[in-house]
């Protein structure tokens, strides 16, 4: 095993380590990043201006769900499962994942998943067009022969996270070396491994929905069908049980990595390190309890609604924690401000506007006249590119010149992180405001009011869009023929396992498990 | 500090390159497209000859594979090469496996609990969920089991005014207790009897392998996987009634729908299970396999046993009894 890697493209195929799978995930990610921006593309240059331009209804409807489970599924979940490949055997002092056969596999799996999920464009019919959360009637009685594709590689890609989350539990209870108890890991380990117990709790229950939707369609029964006594508000509970905790799979690693980074760059210990943890584990518990509030103009019983709503709100305390903590850390810190760390407090300020504007929605009643509208979508885009790709595009400028021993172009990161937050913030701002005037969310045209905002929120999508195009150039250029880095620690103030590593990251790391100190505290 | 734990620390065993997750890859990805296809065919249209060829490929690719997955993983410990940690990740990952194979039901369960519960009644027009009742579904009983569909109800799919995805017409007799014509004719209290027989003669198995009785172990486990077989005669017995009979098929509205959702994935996780341990009888009686000490396969598979049979006593008495 002393050896490295194997030669040619047997290498990424048969691959068992950790490094080089963690590494094609990221790749995937990226690649799938990519296309659903395509797809986002094609959403606002429709949208620049109300009246039908450029493409049919039908296709913009296609558009908006292939971009929906391209981003979720194929963009921000694998990213976060590449990183936790990289970090996590390095950070508890681990050799490898502990089943790296499974982990490989855990991966192969999901681009031709993916490959078949894309191709359902060009079946007849059309690709999926029911939006991402695939509603009952509209995926089973009214859905295009290709659902039955997309239901298949759905349940492949739960098979994927599975296998991933299995392997990293596994990882994370059996393989920390001596010395590294619960409460001494790294913040990331932490959230992943919650993480991971919510994958695989609630990535079953998505298979059992599709598979209903599978029978419904092809086999006659009536789940979601109220004619032979089921009910389309059947499907919303199952998929929002899994919908609910899958919103916090994305966005707890992601508190792991600015968990991470803050701290290296204020040059201080995390603060409140043991509260971190807890309220992690509270947002986890609390989001198997909070599904309906994604259907609270559906019908549900007033008990219900109220259930629901407190349960929700319950939610802004442990994120309230987190968020106070990230601030404590930076407070007297010696704080600089390198491009990861730019992208954290990015992740802050915008993370935490996303987070309150989720505390209007979880309101039943202000909820009516929220829900399915624009505000919706900036909601949730606050939160899943501010909060998660930011934070993930944070990771790989911190890590990468561990991973390849050399340093990425400072200008060019913090340029990409200027044009990436004003553009973000073009694109999305304005949401809010259209979306509380009454516009609805999934439509191709819309009424005059809105032009303005819409072309406003479309010059920034293409903002934010070509600044991807810098971080990938910033990333290969760094790889090619970025300047080489020696120093173990990379940056001055991170603390680490991952850090005591020689740089780059040798292929094989912690054969022998390394020695922790016992006084030493977390990380 | 761990100086002295370090150097105890056994060698992790970190497998070479493997081509094992990249021909299983290929199996699966054939399996599914092939009835992807084979479905859509039967459903939407010309009847392809091509689908079914390219599932069965598939599945035998993928069987194929995984036998050959296992027999890697089998012949790695007996040469030694699996620590005591890596067991640890065997265990961990079982563990979490069977985890996740409970949600699997969860959420076939939710669906039953929510239809009987809530969706049923509402459909009939009661609590606050019933309002449409006398709009869509008027003259709609609710019971359960439920023997006539709200479509049924309303006089047919004809002069039903929402949209839907088929003619759903209930049974006439269900399975329950009440509608068994003799008490010894109700084949799930065999079925009952049969499978928790079964977990107690599988522990008789790990009692004999732990007191180091291959004999006992052996004859025990044979006994469970046989009690697996008929489990399973009993339950294609059952549905052949079901649907020569009963009229009960999967378009007998939910009551249909949940019943054979449920006991079908219970009866497949059936088959699954007396596979696996069928495996283990074979290794120990062809090849000796399992010690007292170390038979991981043998435990794995009988955890996997006790699963589907606590499984099946929520199915008794969720879906045939209450």
């Amino acid at each position: 095993m002393a050896h490295g890697p194997a030669k040619g493209i047997s290498r990424w195929l048969f691959t068992t380590n950790h490094k080089d799978i963690g590494t094609m995930y990221l790749w995937f990610s990226f690649a799938m990043f990519i296309l659903g921006g395509a797809f986002a593309m094609i959403i606002r240059a429709e949208l620049f201006q109300p009246g039908m331009q450029l493409v049919e209804p039908a296709f913009f409807n296609q558009m908006t769900t292939l971009h929906g489970l391209v981003m979720v599924f194929g963009a921000i979940m694998p990213s976060f499962v590449g990183l936790a490949n990289w970090l996590i055997p390095m950070m508890i002092g681990a050799p490898d994942m502990a089943l790296p056969r499974m982990n490989n596999w855990s991966f192969w799996i999901l681009p031709p998943a993916f490959l078949m999920l894309a191709s359902t464009l060009f079946m007849e019919g059309g690709a999926p067009a029911f939006g991402w959360t695939f509603y009952a009637p509209l995926s089973t009685t009214y859905a295009a022969p290709s659902v039955t594709f997309f239901i298949f590689s759905i349940h492949v890609l739960g098979l994927s996270s599975i296998m991933g989350s299995i392997n990293i539990i596994a990882t994370v209870m059996n393989m920390r070396a001596p010395g590294m108890t619960y409460m001494k890991m790294p913040l990331f380990v932490w959230t992943w491994l919650i993480t991971a117990f919510l994958l695989v709790a609630v990535m079953p229950v998505l298979a059992g929905a599709v598979t209903m939707m599978l029978m419904d369609v092809h086999f006659g029964t009536s789940f979601f069908s109220a004619a032979g006594g089921g009910d389309p508000v059947l499907f919303q509970h199952i998929f929002w049980f899994f919908g609910h905790p899958e919103v916090y799979i994305i966005i707890l690693p992601a508190f792991g990595v600015v968990s991470q980074i803050i701290p290296a760059f204020s040059r201080k210990p995390l603060f409140g390190y043991d509260s971190m943890v807890y309220a992690t584990a509270a947002i986890a518990f609390l989001s198997f309890i909070v599904w309906a509030h994604h259907m609270y103009t559906v019908g549900m019983p007033v008990a219900g609604e109220l259930f629901f709503m407190y349960a929700t709100m319950l939610i802004a305390v442990p994120t309230g924690v987190k968020v106070f903590n990230w601030i404590t850390t930076m407070w007297r810190g010696a704080l600089s401000f390198e491009t990861p760390m730019l992208f954290c407090i990015g992740f802050l300020v915008l993370f935490t506007i996303g987070g309150f504007t989720g505390l209007m929605l979880s309101i039943a009643p202000a909820d009516f006249q929220y829900h399915d509208s624009y505000f919706v979508v900036a909601h949730f885009h606050y939160v899943m590119v501010a909060g998660a790709v930011f934070s993930m595009t944070a990771a790989v400028y911190f890590w990468l010149p561990k991973w390849c021993g050399k340093m990425y172009n400072e200008t060019m990161g913090k340029t990409h992180f200027w044009i990436s937050f004003i553009g973000f913030n073009i694109t999305f701002f304005p949401q809010h405001f259209v979306g509380l005037a009454g516009m609805p969310r999934r439509i191709p045209d819309y009424s005059l009011q809105f032009a303005d905002f819409n072309m406003m929120s479309s010059i920034g999508a293409f903002i934010y869009g070509a600044s991807q195009i810098m971080f990938l150039y910033n990333v290969i250029a760094t790889i090619v023929a970025g300047k080489p880095v020696s120093d173990d620690k990379v940056w001055d103030g991170a603390e680490g396992l991952e850090w005591t590593v020689a740089t780059p990251a040798p292929y094989h790391t912690f054969e022998t498990p390394p020695t922790i100190d016992p006084a030493h505290a977390h990380s | 500090m761990t100086t002295q734990a370090s150097t105890d620390h056994e060698k992790y065993y970190v497998p070479e390159s493997s081509p094992l997750a990249v021909l299983a890859t290929i199996g699966l990805v054939l399996s599914i497209f092939g009835a992807a296809n084979f479905m859509n065919d039967l459903t939407f249209g010309e009847p392809g000859e091509a689908s079914p060829a390219i599932l069965y490929t598939g599945l035998f690719f993928f069987a194929a594979t995984l036998f050959v997955w296992f027999r890697t993983t089998i012949r790695e410990n007996i040469a030694g090469m699996a620590s005591g940690q890596l067991k640890k990740s065997y265990v961990l990952g079982m563990f979490w496996f069977i985890f996740s194979e409970v949600m699997f039901f969860a959420a076939f369960f939710g669906a039953l609990f929510y239809v009987r519960n809530l969706a049923g009644p509402w459909l009939a027009g009661e609590g606050e969920g019933g309002r449409m009742n006398g709009l869509l579904w008027e003259g709609f009983q609710y019971a359960w089991p439920m023997m006539t569909t709200p479509q049924e109800a309303v006089g047919g799919a004809a002069s039903q005014l929402m949209a839907n995805n088929g003619s759903f017409t209930s049974a006439e007799t269900s399975m329950a207790f009440a509608d068994a014509h003799h008490w010894y004719a109700w084949l799930p209290m065999w079925n009952t009897i049969i499978l928790l027989s079964s977990s107690v003669t599988v522990h008789m198995a790990h009692t004999g392998l732990l007191g180091g009785d291959k004999k006992k172990f052996n004859l025990w486990l044979a006994l469970t996987v046989v009690l697996g077989i008929v489990f399973l005669c009993l339950q294609v017995a059952e549905y052949y009634e079901a649907y020569a009979h009963f009229g009960l098929t999967l378009n007998s509205g939910i009551y249909g729908s949940t019943f054979f959702m449920l006991t079908g994935f219970h009866g497949f996780h059936v088959f699954m299970g007396m596979t696996m341990l069928a495996i283990q009888l074979y290794r120990s009686v062809r090849n000796g396999h399992f010690t007292a000490e170390d038979h991981f396969g043998f435990e794995a598979s009988s955890w996997y046993w006790h699963f589907v049979d606590v499984v099946w006593v929520f199915l008794f008495l969720f879906v045939y009894i209450l």
